[in-house]
């Protein structure tokens, strides 16, 4: 256990491997010993490496759900408060309350608030912007991962972490490259 | 369409041309498409050169027009009473129109995963969003008092008042700002991990900070991958009504009003359909030059050209149909005004530009069902061209005709462009290349990851699933 503030000396083990077949085999079999903090670096987005690290439940839904409510709710308000309490305005008779006419503007409010929020909250949930990260002081990690290469880490905060050991296992695979992730 | 996934990429049942040239990998994908914008500047093509040049000077001559229609007023424009909107609205339509086509690429074809898309829509995005640029500044300009746009905001001021929720005026406001904003979230978005490819793969020190601090420090984690790919589908699904709610709203502001030949039924449909028509076209007319010149044949095959005419050709004749219910509802109306406003397009005085429109838009695009056409990258070029110019003049006829001679003989008058209707035409114009130059000579636009995911290598990680 280490205090409220040191960091861990390493952020993880990496692996790379060439194909998307040889990463999946390695994902599994670093889930069969035991580790749970894992994670694929892939260069496109691969289902079944998603599927593999059971990373189906994004909770952007729900976000970009309440804010398209928000938004509709927010806009049509706005609308009814002015068009009918604030500045009520008289056009043929036809009631203040006219709210067919406000529906455009709220349609737009609900996709406005709905779109920021997916595009926001994509980033929230990644933890970005954050430009730099350990990661990237592994020189092939920054020449393959947005090009050719496969890559799994094995994070530190993983209960079964120990470097060396890590990395034995990570050996046991065969891939191209072993590499210590230095924080 | 899920055949695209099975062996190799864009093998297809019926035989037509693969949507990536066979022999490519992630990486080749990769070094070939950010080749082009990892060439140094000195090493920039001549043709790019002239075209900026082109452009960058037709901008000056739109900030030209402008500086004089701040200091002179709308009157150096053609607009009388009662032509109020004149080319200016013409050619806001005609550009918000363009950029519809961008939309349904990334958006709507993304949901129908036609992978086809996935070398178009990024310089899709981009067309929509700079056409979007070009069409907001013309209701600005028209304003007549430009410097007072935010009264069209809700936004609370010494006026003491709000915009009128029920003017499709106001609809308009939203709708566009929405698109606008939406448009460009979606686009850059969409970049983020092409933007990291670039960051990891630039020489120069200043491009590799630049495309680092744009790529926001992307990092292809699978966690990353999750939350985007839901992003992606989730833009897409809010994008899908927002494109249909933009013309819709669009025609609105004709079909509201009651000028003869303003509303029908058809307008929302028709007008959608309208732009997805002019859409591709503009698509069309900008990538077959650019697929030689940065040969990039392996990515945009003949496949994509199949495809997009097709869409051409099916929005075109939901257009027709259009046009043709239009003078069906004049005479079922029995309204004499409407009756009129039919035979006045068909024999008035702007017989010409209403049948140039039939020409263009109806008869040409009919050459679309040989599939000889469709694969004869000129002949498909020409057709684009006239369609280009047909819905440009679809709206001509749409406003100022109707306008021209609406309901008193006595309050009837002659409508003409003037040089500085052209001048602020040509200068968006202007504006839309340079923007189109710069995009594609400093930014992806070319999805890479997207097209890593046609490969071989990606196909069969995907195909062991089903």
């Amino acid at each position: 256990m280490h205090g409220p503030h040191t960091e861990p000396l390493l952020h993880g083990v990496m692996a790379e491997f060439r194909t998307p077949e040889e990463l999946l085999e390695a994902i599994g079999a670093a889930k069969a010993a035991g580790f749970t903090k894992l994670d694929a670096y892939t260069p496109y987005p691969i289902e079944r490496v998603l599927d593999a690290l059971d990373l189906h439940h994004s909770k952007l839904p729900l976000l970009v759900l309440g804010a398209s409510i928000f938004g509709a709710v927010a806009v049509f308000s706005f609308a009814y408060w002015a068009s009918a309490i604030d500045y009520p305005l008289n056009i043929g008779g036809r009631p203040l309350n006219s709210w067919p006419a406000f529906i455009p503007a709220t349609f737009e409010g609900a996709i406005f608030h709905g779109g920021l929020a997916a595009a926001l909250g994509m980033l929230l949930l990644n933890g970005l912007p954050r430009p730099h990260h350990p990661l990237f002081n592994v020189p092939r990690f920054v020449e393959h991962a947005s090009k050719d290469g496969y890559f799994l880490v094995v994070e530190s905060d993983d209960p079964k972490f120990d470097g060396p050991a890590v990395r034995r296992f990570l050996e046991s695979l065969a891939p191209v490259e072993v590499n210590e992730v230095e924080n | 369409m899920s055949t695209t996934y099975d062996g190799a990429p864009g093998a297809d049942p019926i035989g037509q041309a693969p949507v990536l040239a066979p022999g490519h990998t992630p990486a080749s994908v990769t070094e070939r498409i950010s080749e082009v914008v990892n060439t140094k500047l000195t090493k920039t093509p001549r043709w790019w050169l002239l075209g900026l040049a082109v452009g960058f000077g037709l901008l000056n001559l739109f900030l030209l027009a402008v500086t004089n229609l701040f200091m002179t007023g709308i009157g150096i424009w053609g607009n009388n009473v009662p032509v109020g909107w004149g080319w200016d609205i013409v050619c806001f339509v005609w550009w918000i129109g363009i950029g519809h086509a961008g939309t349904l690429i990334s958006a709507i074809l993304l949901l129908l995963r036609q992978s086809w898309r996935n070398s178009i829509n990024r310089f899709a995005e981009a067309m929509t969003v700079f056409a979007v640029a070009c069409a907001g500044m013309y209701p600005i300009l028209h304003l007549g008092r430009p410097w007072l746009p935010y009264w069209l905001l809700p936004v609370p001021g010494t006026l003491n008042m709000w915009p009128n929720f029920r003017s499709p005026l106001i609809w308009d406001v939203f709708a566009v700002s929405t698109y606008a904003t939406i448009s460009i979230v979606f686009w850059y978005v969409g970049m983020l991990p092409d933007l990291a490819t670039l960051r990891d793969h630039a020489k120069a020190k200043v491009a590799r900070f630049a495309y680092g601090m744009a790529a926001l420090g992307w990092r292809n984690s699978s966690r990353h991958w999750a939350n985007y790919e839901t992003a992606s589908l989730l833009l897409a699904g809010l994008s899908t009504p927002l494109v249909l709610s933009v013309h819709s709203i669009v025609s609105f502001d004709f079909s509201v009003g009651i000028v003869p030949g303003w509303h029908t039924t058809v307008f929302p449909p028709y007008f959608v359909a309208g732009a997805v028509f002019a859409g591709f076209a503009m698509v069309l007319t900008l990538v077959l030059p650019l697929r030689p010149l940065f040969k990039l044949k392996d990515f945009i095959t003949d496949r994509h050209l199949q495809n997009m005419a097709k869409v051409m050709l099916t929005t075109g004749l939901i257009v027709a149909y259009g046009y043709v219910l239009e003078i069906w509802a004049a005479f079922y109306s029995a309204n004499e005004f409407e009756i009129f406003m039919v035979l006045n397009r068909f024999t008035g005085p702007y017989a010409v530009q209403y049948w140039l429109l039939i020409l263009c838009n109806i008869l040409v695009p009919q050459l679309l069902w040989f599939r000889q056409v469709r694969s004869n990258v000129w002949a498909l070029w020409v057709i684009a061209m006239f369609i280009n110019v047909g819905m440009w003049l679809e709206r001509f006829v749409i406003i100022v005709v109707s306008l021209s001679r609406d309901y008193v003989p006595s309050n009837w008058a002659m409508y003409h462009g003037t040089k500085w209707d052209i001048a602020v035409f040509a200068g968006t114009i202007g504006l839309f290349l340079t923007l189109l130059l710069l995009f594609i000579r400093f930014l992806p636009a070319l999805n890479m990851f997207e097209m890593r995911v046609l490969t071989p290598e990606a196909t069969k990680a995907h195909g062991e699933e089903k």
